[in-house]
């Protein structure tokens, strides 16, 4: 079960012709894919198209009634090839994930894909996860679609705009028989809107149509000679059919003035920044409306020539805004008007930075100096020269004080503990190279742990250890993946590669039940029942299958102890092969989620229940934060003694705490302090546990007494 | 109704009603910020805006900084071109739901002095870095403070997470009240409790927050005290501290004597000295308090009023750390005190007709075991590895004991009552030891440089921490005391030591602390 329930908000999947659609991006997107005929649809979760899959899961009700086929696809790649199925058929399908380590996964499935091309519309929807708050490294997914050639649509980021851009990728792809990329930065995916809905359309052909008559045409098929022709065929017949697509369709907008010496062309997911640069310069009004002559490419690839130099005609100076590096629509930009004999000039990374987002500030600096330096009598004369107003509050000194934040393992996350025991081990065997991987556990990284040299890839950890393989080591390598990685990758990447090539490293897979870091989703080894899907297949079995010998199950990551004993023997041990640990226990976040509100009910209900809660005693805790070393758990933190005698701040969890038992067990484990405490509240307690309560509490109070009545006792003490 | 595509009309410059609220939300990952977000949506299309919001959910981040954009218009009927991320010297309204965060914000350059309205809650989230130092590594919440007062055309500032816990809710429903209560929206109180009601969902625990910081923000809440509450401390003079004291009329006889050589003591050390004293009497008895005053008689011996008797004030506090060290018997001894039970009570919120369990974590070590043995024994056992190493075997384990239960309370209890043989023990005789070494070391220093002599007392806030801690912290302060030889002379050798203790605070293993000391060898 996914981390965010769309139940309620699916519902407006059902909107009609004329309704008012008002809700997130992604939500719009499904809706748009409904109204198109969509006939199937695939995906690997991801920022920011996690919730896509989650709103596509919660609306298998709806999809099933439209008899729209919706898978959560093992990888980007699979969901890539599932769009094989509109090959032959003429039957629209989408996939979608993050992009570009999606893109990245699925350019295998995406080239085959796009050599043969589509009969049915095909669309990949990419969400963009670049600049501010992303998770990896920073690339364009501009490249892919140039070298497929496969065509991307980067909309206007308003729910009408993208909206229409999942109607017109499905055309474009059809009438180009092209698959088609429709690429949505990520605040564009969680941005709340409106626009009319239109009647959802069952699709013309279904899948099951099309597997009750079977078609094949070898011309299609990625194999020479056929695949000579297809390179051919994409810049002889799909590539002017496109171009000529989005130029009778006017895919891309013109605003602004139609005479003027400067303009500004854009990606269309850049024209709000750009508005609101203008509108900031005093160029632009509320809604847009500007005399600056703006370009706004809808579609990004193909460029449309005659478009281009059609708007360029007449200006002196054109600004291109295109957002990543390389600039490769500037360059094509620039060829054009070369190649044309324009005396146009075209500038864009002279104003804007080469790399990095083009946040407001970027955009008003860029657009403002382009302005200023090719025509300067369009501004405000308090734009042109500014009045040096000087920010006024000298911040220097705040850097230094605000602490960063970066995200880190959650209240009672299951790996912490994992991470802890890594610790404690190093402590006593010394350091070892660590291979890290993508999932939550790479947060393993940041302080508290520091733990992980690399990251190489989803269900690549292992993989990125397998060169530290040598008789003359006298240390294994340790590297780390996730349960997600390892379905969508690591199984045959990862562990099958170890036991081929007999690598003798150890290899610790975290297994907590879901693909978390994306949002809670379902797995192959997922405890939980699924409706939909089948789960409850356990990775230690995929494991033995891949023929790894020396394997161990934790069942319980909070056990520090175990961990650290059966990490020491997988590093110490004289086997051979890879040695590898399933650390098992379920993401605390979901668990909580799940137990919370039966565990409520069933306090509520009069069950007998126990919760468990940890505390610290402050006057037993030194101050030494040596727990803390080992935790970075956020309800474990620091508070100040009001007792001039304690200069440091002592150990404190607070309320949120849900006492997983880290704290506990890592104090016994590391041998650290007695502060720790840990408290069960036993509610509706039976008439056993009220017995013994009293008389437990009779006698310890005799005790205390008898002790306190022969010593002084300091109130404040 | 909204045509985005509508034909474009000449530009017709930005009219007032046609303004563009901009708002953004730092908050802390997991605080709520996405409901105040959709909530602030919702206000504002209930007063005829339109608005919109964005964020980066970003679903793995779960505990770093995220943000949280709305920007609003009145609803003409045409859409305005919203952008989707905050700009630098763009934001109309800030809202921090945790004072770093509203640091990060004025970095950030989201806060400017002509227009930008700055509401944060006051309270602190400590981040790793701050927590994994071995001293204090938390941030200045003053800086921050001062600097928000320059840097916002208005700054609301309070504790709006105690608000909402002390509600039973988020803190989202406390900043949406403080938002509401600065008027820094044109909407009334009444829609934005609407759109809390639309929620659904702990409705009733929201409001009751949301209308605390609505009139703690307008300023109605006239009784509450400032924020950052500061309890004064209530040992100001030696008095009050007599009083609370209670226990068998032969002991509290013997308290009112140590409690007269206070009253004897100068001014200034008077509340330290008694903060000392009922530490140590507590720890350990009537005639432990009466060695107590006779080591700190011995600075006095030394100081004078023109020093403000910092030598004394310093000997005071870290004599009594020092006496009280922290053994096994005084671990038994706390952990099965009365007062001790109910302050867990307290902090777990034990209600009525629950039973509460506790378990303690125990480690013991050889170590530990010597040293609660009698001096000649423990050292015996410690002077033969073997010996040590067998029984460290049978010992050493992680323990966990049940205080609620009739053995584990009593194995604790039975410890505790070891105290009255502490002075016989070995664990004594070493800190004894430490303490003379450490306190004749800063008095001998007091003739030729004073702030010395204080600095060397001072290092004793280093030794803490318990086993492997309690070496590591053991070999810093040694580590420390080893650079007196290098800057004993110096004018500035008081400064240096200062400087080194600071260092060695900053880190577990002590690397700034062998960086600094190569410094001062290299003097």
């Amino acid at each position: 079960m996914a981390e965010r329930s769309f139940a309620k908000e699916v519902e407006k999947l059902r909107l009609g012709a004329g309704e008012e659609f008002a809700g997130e991006g992604i939500l719009a997107i499904t809706k748009a894919l409904l109204q198109c005929g969509v006939g199937y649809v695939g995906g690997y979760q991801g920022a920011p198209i996690s919730h896509l899959m989650d709103v596509l899961a919660d609306a298998q009700d709806i999809l099933g009634e439209l008899g729209v086929h919706f898978e959560a696809s093992a990888s980007e790649a699979t969901a890539t090839a599932m769009l094989a199925a509109s090959v032959h058929y003429p039957i629209r399908g989408a996939a979608t994930f993050k992009s570009t380590v999606g893109t990245n996964v699925a350019s295998d499935a995406l080239a085959n894909l796009a050599s043969g091309g589509v009969t049915g519309g095909a669309l990949i929807i990419v969400g963009e996860d670049y600049g501010e708050g992303s998770s990896i490294m920073q690339e364009r997914s501009h490249a892919f679609a140039m070298k497929s050639q496969v065509w991307l649509l980067d909309p206007r980021p308003n729910l009408p705009s993208i909206v229409k851009a999942v109607e017109d990728g499905f055309e474009l792809s059809e009438a180009s028989n092209t698959p088609v990329m429709l690429q949505v930065r990520i605040r564009c995916c969680h941005v709340h809107g409106h626009f009319i809905a239109k009647d959802n359309k069952r699709p013309p052909m279904s899948v099951a149509d099309a597997l009750d008559a079977p078609r094949r045409d070898t011309g299609r098929i990625v194999l020479p000679p056929a695949s000579f022709l297809h390179e051919k065929e994409k810049v002889q017949k799909r590539w002017p059919a496109a171009v000529d697509f989005i130029r009778r369709n006017k895919i891309n907008e013109i605003f602004g003035s139609d005479h003027g010496a400067v303009g500004i062309v854009m990606q269309g997911g850049m024209y709000n920044a750009v508005i609101r640069a203008l509108q900031r310069l005093g160029l632009a009004d509320t809604y847009g409306d500007t005399d600056v002559p703006l370009y706004v490419l809808n579609a990004v690839y193909p460029l449309v020539d005659d478009e281009f130099l059609s708007f360029c005609e007449g200006k002196q100076a054109v600004l291109v805004v295109e957002e990543g590096q390389p600039n490769y629509i500037e360059q094509a930009f620039a060829a054009m008007l070369h190649k044309a004999g324009r005396g146009t000039r075209l500038v864009g990374k002279e104003h804007l930075p080469m790399a990095g987002e083009y946040t407001g500030q970027v955009m008003l600096d860029g657009i403002g100096s382009f302005l200023r330096a090719e025509a300067p009598h369009l501004l405000p004369g308090e734009v042109r020269a500014p009045n040096k107003s000087g920010e006024g509050v000298d911040t220097a000194d705040l850097i230094n004080v605000v602490p960063g934040r970066p995200p880190g393992f959650c209240i009672g996350c299951p790996e912490r503990p994992i991470f802890a025991a890594t610790k404690l081990v190093e402590q006593e065997l010394g350091k070892h190279h660590i291979a890290s991987d993508i999932g939550c556990h790479l947060f393993s990284i940041m302080p508290p742990f520091e733990l992980g040299a690399t990251t190489m890839g989803y269900g690549l950890g292992p993989a990125s250890a397998s060169a530290f393989n040598s008789p003359d080591a006298k240390r294994r390598s340790i590297s780390f993946v996730g349960d997600g990685g390892f379905w969508h990758n690591g199984l045959t990447s990862s562990i099958g590669n170890a036991v081929f090539n007999k690598n003798d490293g150890v290899i610790v897979i975290v297994d907590n039940f879901y693909s978390a870091a994306t949002g809670g989703q379902d797995i192959l080894s997922s405890r939980a029942g699924n409706r939909t899907k089948s789960t409850k297949h356990p990775i230690t079995e995929a494991v033995k299958g891949m023929g790894v010998k020396w394997l161990r199950h934790i069942d319980r990551t909070y056990d520090v102890g175990k961990m650290q004993d059966t990490l020491r023997e997988a590093l110490t041990t004289d086997e051979k092969g890879p040695k590898v640990i399933v650390a098992s226990s379920e993401c605390m976040l979901n668990r909580e989620r799940r137990e919370k509100p039966l565990v409520d009910k069933a306090i509520k209900g009069g069950e007998r229940v126990v919760k468990p809660k940890f505390g610290v005693d402050e006057d037993i805790c030194t101050g030494d934060h040596a727990c803390m070393r080992l935790s970075g758990c956020p309800s474990l933190s620091v508070k100040s003694l009001d007792d001039p005698l304690r200069d440091d701040p002592v150990a404190s969890i607070d309320q949120n705490c849900v006492g997983c038992g880290n704290c506990g067990e890592v104090a016994d484990a590391a041998v650290l302090c007695p502060s720790f405490y840990r408290a069960d509240v036993v509610h509706n307690p039976s008439r056993w546990d009220r017995f013994l309560e009293s008389a437990r509490r009779a006698v310890i109070g005799l005790l205390q007494r008898r002790r306190e009545s022969r010593r002084l006792t300091f109130a404040d003490a | 109704m909204l045509d985005h595509n509508a034909p474009l009309r000449p530009k017709a410059g930005a009219a007032e009603d046609q303004r563009v609220i901009k708002l953004a939300v730092l908050a802390v990952g997991g605080q709520g910020g996405g409901v105040l977000a959709d909530w602030i949506t919702d206000v504002a299309e209930r007063n005829g805006y339109v608005a919109q919001s964005t964020s980066v959910a970003g679903v793995a981040q779960r505990t770093g900084a995220t943000i949280y954009y709305v920007e609003m218009a009145r609803d003409t009927g045409r859409l305005p071109v919203f952008a989707l991320s905050p700009a630098q010297g763009d934001v109309d309204i800030l809202i921090a739901a945790e004072l770093m965060e509203a640091g990060r914000a004025i970095i950030r350059g989201f806060v400017t002095p002509e227009r930008t309205t700055l509401i944060t809650s006051s309270h602190r989230i400590a981040a790793v870095s701050e927590k994994i130092e071995p001293g204090d590594g938390r941030a200045s919440s003053a800086k921050v403070h001062a600097t928000a007062e320059a840097a916002a055309r208005r700054f609301i500032a309070f504790d709006m997470e105690k608000i909402a816990a002390d509600n039973g809710t988020m803190i989202s429903a406390s900043l949406l009240g403080a938002l509401a209560g600065s008027d820094a929206l044109p909407f009334t109180r009444e829609t934005y409790e609407q759109a809390i009601g639309a929620g659904g969902r702990g409705v009733k625990a929201s409001l009751a927050a949301f209308g605390a910081a609505y009139d703690r923000a307008r300023g109605i809440a006239g009784a509450a005290p400032a924020s950052g509450t500061t309890e004064t401390p209530s040992t100001s003079e030696a008095g009050p501290g007599v009083a609370k004291v209670s226990g068998p009329e032969s002991l509290l006889q013997g308290w009112q004597q140590l409690a007269a050589r206070i009253d004897a003591l100068p001014a200034p050390v008077r509340d330290m000295a008694l903060r000392g004293l009922k530490k140590v009497v507590d720890y350990q008895d009537i005639a432990y308090g009466g060695e107590y005053l006779d080591r700190l008689g011995r600075a006095l011996a030394l100081d004078d009023a023109g020093h403000a008797y910092a030598l004394s004030v310093a000997a005071a506090k870290h004599l009594a750390n020092a006496m009280c060290y922290d053994d096994m018997i005084r671990v038994a001894d706390l952990k099965t005190r009365s007062t001790r039970d109910k302050r867990v009570r307290r902090e777990v919120g034990v209600k009525d007709g629950t039973v509460l369990q506790v378990t303690e974590y125990f480690h013991p070590r050889i170590e530990e075991f010597c040293g609660t043995l009698p001096a000649g024994l423990g050292s015996y056992i410690e002077s033969r590895p073997k010996l040590a190493a067998f029984l460290d075997r049978r010992i050493n384990r992680g323990r966990h004991i049940r205080t609620d239960s009739f053995a584990g309370f009593a194995a604790l209890w039975f410890i505790g009552g070891l105290r009255r043989w502490r002075r016989s023990l070995l664990r004594h005789k070493v800190e004894v030891a430490h303490l003379e070494r450490w306190y004749e070391l800063a008095l001998g220093h007091v003739r030729e440089d004073y702030a010395l002599a204080v600095e060397i007392l001072n290092c004793r806030r280093l030794i803490k921490g318990y086993s492997d801690t309690h070496a590591r912290a053991q070999s810093k302060f040694d580590r420390v005391l080893s650079a007196l030889d290098l800057v004993k002379g110096r004018p500035d050798a008081a400064d240096w030591i200062r400087r080194l203790r600071e260092a060695a605070l900053k880190d577990e293993k002590g690397d700034m602390l062998d960086g600094a000391l190569k410094t001062v060898a290299s003097l």
